[in-house]
């Protein structure tokens, strides 16, 4: 069942990421995405870790690729185009690419003692025990600090997007 | 019904996750829109978060998945002001071809 799933969604995500590659157009690689984002939300769950497949969904699938299609939208952007810019991507970029990930191919192929993943264990091997309460003992206990940073952190993003993204004409007539 | 029964090896997550790397960069090198180019700068966090879940399953450690949980927090943090960013190049220079947006200055 695990291998079956695993094949279902990884095949899923390669589609996905190599569709995002072959789309002109951004609404569709944004769709595409989309795809990515869910499909490795189920691979977390397959690796016990339901908290972070949840928030894969709501904060990448959902908040982040939102804000990506609307500004799509916003923008209104169209194919794009094929210039030739970037001259130099094709010949030393893709060889680039295809020595790193021999190189990581290699490093994970050669790495030694790495187990198996079985349904339905995670972090606990008790069988009683759940991740969702090892996660939160550490999270809010120890790492409580840094996780109220992050809101603060977000905030204080919230604010520079509004900043940033201001129409310029809008400050002066603020000011009046 | 061994097949059911039969186990994923994490290798083949890790390379899932570093294939997935590896198209991020691609689509870094070769889109020549700056939104798609976002785009595969995410794919790319996404392909290392998928490796810190796994590491975190080979090693019991809770902490792999909570170092997870502040990526996503930053990453949603960087769209936010990246695509803030694009808008107002947008509104400057009227076009989302990186090849045009080779000036700082606006």
């Amino acid at each position: 069942m695990h291998l079956i799933l695993f094949f279902l969604f990884a095949g899923f995500c390669l589609a996905g990421a190599i569709n995002l590659l072959w789309q002109t157009h951004p609404i569709n690689s944004a769709l595409a995405l989309i795809v990515v984002m869910t499909s490795l939300a189920v691979l977390y769950l397959l690796l016990g870790a339901e908290f972070l497949a949840i928030a894969q969904i709501i904060v990448y699938a959902g908040a982040v690729m939102v804000l990506f299609t609307f500004v799509v939208m916003l923008l209104n952007a169209g194919r794009e185009e094929r210039t030739l810019g970037s001259r130099a991507a094709g010949p030393i970029g893709f060889p680039a690419v295809v020595v790193l990930l021999a190189v990581l191919a290699t490093i994970i192929l050669r790495a030694q003692g790495l187990a198996s993943a079985h349904l339905g264990t995670g972090l606990t091997s008790d069988p009683n025990g759940s991740n969702l309460v090892v996660l939160s003992q550490v999270l809010f206990h120890e790492l409580l600090l840094p996780f109220e940073l992050t809101s603060v952190l977000i905030l204080i993003a919230i604010l520079g997007a509004v900043a940033i993204a201001r129409r310029e004409g809008s400050e002066g007539t603020a000011e009046k | 019904m061994s097949f059911m029964q039969h186990d994923v090896p994490l290798t083949w997550y890790l390379l899932l996750s570093a294939v997935l790397f590896s198209l991020g960069v691609v689509g870094f090198l070769i889109k020549r829109n700056v939104i798609t180019v976002f785009m595969s700068i995410e794919l790319m966090l996404n392909a290392v978060n998928l490796s810190f879940v796994a590491f975190a399953y080979q090693w019991h450690e809770v902490k792999g998945q909570i170092f997870v949980f502040f990526v996503m927090m930053v990453a949603a943090a960087e769209a936010a002001v990246g695509l803030a960013i694009i808008i107002a190049v947008f509104r400057v220079r009227a076009t989302l071809a990186v090849d045009r947006i080779n000036l700082m200055k606006l």
